[in-house]
């Protein structure tokens, strides 16, 4: 039986399905730090809280549990949505790897799992478990956190980096090494450069907003120590980020030269390269404007030879196993915003440690604060660029080598529709957390009508107080 | 090894339709409690009972795809392309309902609620039917296998996707059913504990009259699932049926100490039946559980996740219930300054 609005809709699925597993993780990605980082941080002040006896600290830990509870859901269900998505936009995908590929998942789910678990006793332990007791329910959640999104990353460094399994004649996956695959080569700088990023982009845009309060007016000592607390965790991390992504830049030259060709923007294979910012291939596949810094490029790619070190360039194989000339001004594009940003917050968090070296305080300065504020945001920019870079650097392979994206792809063309469908949902359920968010705020601000409780999971009140609640 | 797998994997799926089916319940009876003022007060035992634990139970649905694509991959691939336009739904139900309950509790303005409240409980609905829908596909031998597409309309749009798919709507609102009766008692509001008893008493009425539509039905359309109820997998379907006519009775007597254990009971009875009965076959009659594995390493690593997930995963979920259930999750967990005294 035909469908005839299946053959109406007769259109390619292929770039629907790319568009959609791009949009929905590129939303996922953004909760993605807060899950990772902020519980971190929230210890930090319960810490401070219990130790030093500090109220203000202790009033910061448990509002940063509150909201906390709300990113946590929201992350759950996008990242459920990820899981639906594999099947539905990649089935061939899954079938023909999914016994290598899914192996990281299968401890990924572990880590959630506990994370999902500890996260609930955290948020709703406040009152009546031991203060020291329920400061160690929160560790789990970290140590969650984190393994969970090194197991994701693993994943996708395998897409990278593809090993650990043979094949048959046929090509089909006949052993599998779970080991090899999920420690595969590019997995511990990848995985490096996520949890990284993940306390980079947290700390900076929970800072962002103390900051902003701070602009506003709201310099008590609350706000100073939710800046400071957010803000040092993230300045600390940024040069790490510089060191592990100057490693896992030299990773991709080794490894993937072409993606390497893409990001420096080089055509052909030559030595002496420079490092271009911005600029584009023009349809000739000729770099066109930016500014040219002699050199540098094969300098940094290794300092050892120099200048003299040859750069592989795109023309060294085939257009058809390359990325397009669009997708390589993307990457190149992408390339020069992560740089470039992550450069920018690390002048920032320069300035903050010039503050507490030189006058024993964090600057107070309105340039630095409104540059503070930019910085949560921007972190986020900063993330999405350096995904862009490897997903699009990789093309056409989802599978590096092994597996092209046309071949993976869903054969149903009714991708359009649910592209749509998802956009427009995400749409309203980004505009419904940031308003939920806000209210949150305002109302902890306005220091009354909290009346109800915030999180998103189940009271325990008798059923008659919460009727009143409930009925304004 | 294969086989223990296979067990893993029903057992997983069983879990969710035991504590996240529970979940999706409670959303109908939400949808069905009335107007703000009238519905108050099933609402409140309602998301009382669906409490700390809603976002755990979720993850057991992940776990059923991760050892579903893991596992059988080739199997895994014929599914989500065969039965694409139910499993979206799904995800799309899954996005609300997860979003529409994160909002709801935050938003103070009966408003905005409402409009929450709505989108999580019609999505309530939706996502039981349609994971129904693909549970009865699946068994009517709907789906081929070699990680071909079969027809996208009719895997399931088709008699045992339709009584499956309303089954699984009914017995999770069942399911919520005795459950709420459980909680409403634990919170010692009489009136609700009728409320819900009432509701219990109905909807497994319901239950039992679409198990009988369900086997005509299934005489049928799923003739090799059929034959697997009514012989490998009878001693468990006789569990099921007798565990919701233990507890129809309990409920009728107003004898309800242990109704909810009959109903985990009888879910997961009918849910393993259904598995049982589908053996040796992951897709009746095209795919054998056996010719549709992974690798040895990865059936290796499933079990050895599996493992671990018993070590850290249970005792961490037994004491969220333990503690959720002595109250000792209190409210929003704290109290803020804010809050007028
Ligand atoms: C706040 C976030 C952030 C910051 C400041 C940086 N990066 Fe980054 N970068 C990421 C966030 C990120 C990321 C989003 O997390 C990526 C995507 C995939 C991954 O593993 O990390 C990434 C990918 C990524 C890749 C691609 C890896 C691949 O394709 O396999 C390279 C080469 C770099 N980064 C290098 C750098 C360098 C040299 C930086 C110095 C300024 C830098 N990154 C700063
Ligand atoms: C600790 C931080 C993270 C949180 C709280 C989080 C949240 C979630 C949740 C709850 C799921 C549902 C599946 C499950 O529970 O197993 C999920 C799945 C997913 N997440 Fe995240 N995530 C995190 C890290 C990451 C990272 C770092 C990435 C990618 C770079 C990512 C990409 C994905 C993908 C691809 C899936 C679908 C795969 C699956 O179903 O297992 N997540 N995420
Ligand atoms: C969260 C950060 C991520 C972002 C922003 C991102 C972005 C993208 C983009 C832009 C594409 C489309 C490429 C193109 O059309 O040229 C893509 C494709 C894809 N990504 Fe990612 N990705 C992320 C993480 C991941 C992770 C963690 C996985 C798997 C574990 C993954 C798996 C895929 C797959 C399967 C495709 C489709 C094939 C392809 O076009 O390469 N992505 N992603």
């Amino acid at each position: 039986m035909e469908v005839p609005t299946l053959v109406a809709l007769a259109v390619d699925p292929v770039p629907w399905a790319r568009a959609q597993m791009a949009f929905t993780l590129a939303c996922h990605i953004i909760l993605v730090p807060l899950g990772v980082s902020w519980t971190f941080l929230t210890l930090v002040a319960n810490y401070r809280a219990l130790r030093h006896d500090d109220p203000d600290a202790l009033l910061l830990a448990q509002r940063w549990s509150k909201y906390m509870a709300v990113t946590f859901a929201v992350g759950a269900v996008t990242g459920t949505v990820l899981s639906f998505e594999f099947g539905l936009l990649w089935p061939r995908f899954m079938g023909r790897w999914g016994e290598a590929f899914g192996v990281p998942f299968a401890f990924e789910g572990i880590f959630f799992f506990t994370e999902a678990i500890f996260i609930a006793i955290y948020i709703f332990g406040w009152r009546r478990l031991r203060p020291w007791t329920h400061f160690w329910t929160g560790v789990p959640i970290v140590l969650a956190g984190l393994l969970g999104s090194v197991s994701v990353v693993a994943a996708n460094a395998w897409m990278n980096a593809p090993s650990g399994f043979t094949l048959d004649a046929q090509g089909n996956v006949v052993e599998v090494d779970p080991v090899q695959v999920i420690f595969n080569d590019a997995m511990p700088l990848q995985a490096a450069h996520m949890v990284v990023a993940a306390y980079v982009v947290g700390g900076f845009l929970i800072a962002s907003v103390y900051a902003t309060g701070m602009l506003r007016g709201r310099r008590d000592r609350y706000h100073r120590l939710g800046f400071t607390i957010a803000f040092t965790v993230a300045a600390v991390m940024t040069p790490v980020q510089m060191g592990v992504g100057d490693a896992l830049a030299r990773w991709v030259y080794d490894e993937q030269p072409t993606k390497f060709a893409a990001i420096e923007l080089v055509p052909k294979t030559s030595s002496a390269v420079p490092e271009t910012l911005l600029g584009h291939l023009d349809s000739d596949g000729q770099v066109q404007g930016g500014l040219p810094i002699p050199g540098l490029a094969s300098w940094l790619s290794d300092p050892s030879t120099g200048r003299s070190t040859v750069v592989q360039g795109l023309d060294a194989v085939p257009a058809d196993t390359r990325p397009t000339t669009s997708q390589v001004n993307t990457v190149h594009l992408a390339w020069d915003v992560m740089v470039g940003l992550g450069t920018a917050l690390f002048l920032l968090a320069l300035w903050y440690a010039a503050g507490w070296a030189f006058r024993r305080r964090m600057p107070q300065g309105r340039t630095f604060l409104a540059l503070a504020a930019a910085a949560g945001p921007l972190a986020v920019v900063t993330l999405e660029a350096g995904w862009i870079v490897t997903e699009v650097g990789r093309q056409p392979w989802i599978v590096y080598q092994r597996m092209r994206v046309e071949d993976a792809a869903t054969t149903n063309s009714g991708v359009v529709i649910t592209f749509i469908v998802v956009c427009l949902l995400y749409l309203l359920g980004a505009v419904a957390l940031v308003l939920v968010l806000r209210a949150m705020s305002r109302r902890f601000r306005r220091g009354g009508g909290f009346t109800d409780d915030d999180a998103p999971y189940g009271p325990s009140a008798p059923a008659e107080q919460r009727e009143e609640a409930s009925v304004p | 090894m294969t086989t223990v797998v296979a067990t893993v994997l029903l057992l997983v799926l069983t879990a969710y339709v035991v504590f996240g089916g529970a979940d999706f319940g409670a959303g109908l009876w939400d949808l069905t409690a009335g107007d703000a003022d009238k519905g108050a007060r099933p609402r409140a035992v309602v998301e009382h009972g669906i409490g700390p634990v809603w976002e755990a139970n979720h993850v057991w649905l992940i776990f059923v795809f991760v050892i579903a694509w893991t596992a059988f991959p080739e199997a895994y691939a014929s599914i989500t392309l065969t039965l694409f336009v139910p499993l979206t739904l799904a995800a799309l139900g899954i996005v609300l309902r997860g979003a529409g309950f994160a909002f709801r509790k935050v938003v103070v303005q009966t408003r905005y609620r409402r409009w929450f409240g709505a989108a999580f409980a019609a999505s309530s609905v939706l996502v039981p039917y349609c994971l129904g829908a693909v549970a009865g596909g699946i068994a009517s031998g709907r789906v081929p296998a070699g990680g071909r597409a079969g027809d996208p309309v009719d895997s399931w749009i088709n008699p045992t996707s339709v009584v499956v798919g309303v089954l699984g709507v009914a017995l999770v609102a069942w399911l919520a059913a005795v459950y709420l009766v459980w909680v409403a008692r634990r919170v010692g509001d009489a009136e609700m504990v009728q409320y819900f008893r009432r509701r219990a008493l109905v909807s497994g009425l319901l239950v039992a009259a679409l198990l009988v539509v369900a086997a005509v039905v299934l005489s049928s359309d799923a003739t090799y699932v059929f034959d697997g109820l009514t012989s490998r997998a009878a001693p468990l379907a006789v569990v099921g049926v007798l565990g919701l006519g233990g507890a129809l009775t309990l409920l009728t007597l107003d004898a309800l100490r242990g109704v909810r254990l009959l109903g985990v009971v009888t879910v997961a009875a009918l849910v393993l039946a259904g598995g049982v009965a589908m053996w040796p076959y992951l897709l009746p009659t095209s795919l054998e559980v056996s010719a549709a594995a992974a690798p040895d390493g990865t059936l290796t690593t499933v079990l050895v996740a599996a493992a671990v997930a018993v070590v850290i995963v249970v005792p961490g979920f037994v004491l969220l219930y333990v503690l959720d259930q002595r109250d000792l999750l209190e409210e929003e967990g704290v109290a803020d300054v804010a809050d007028p005294v």
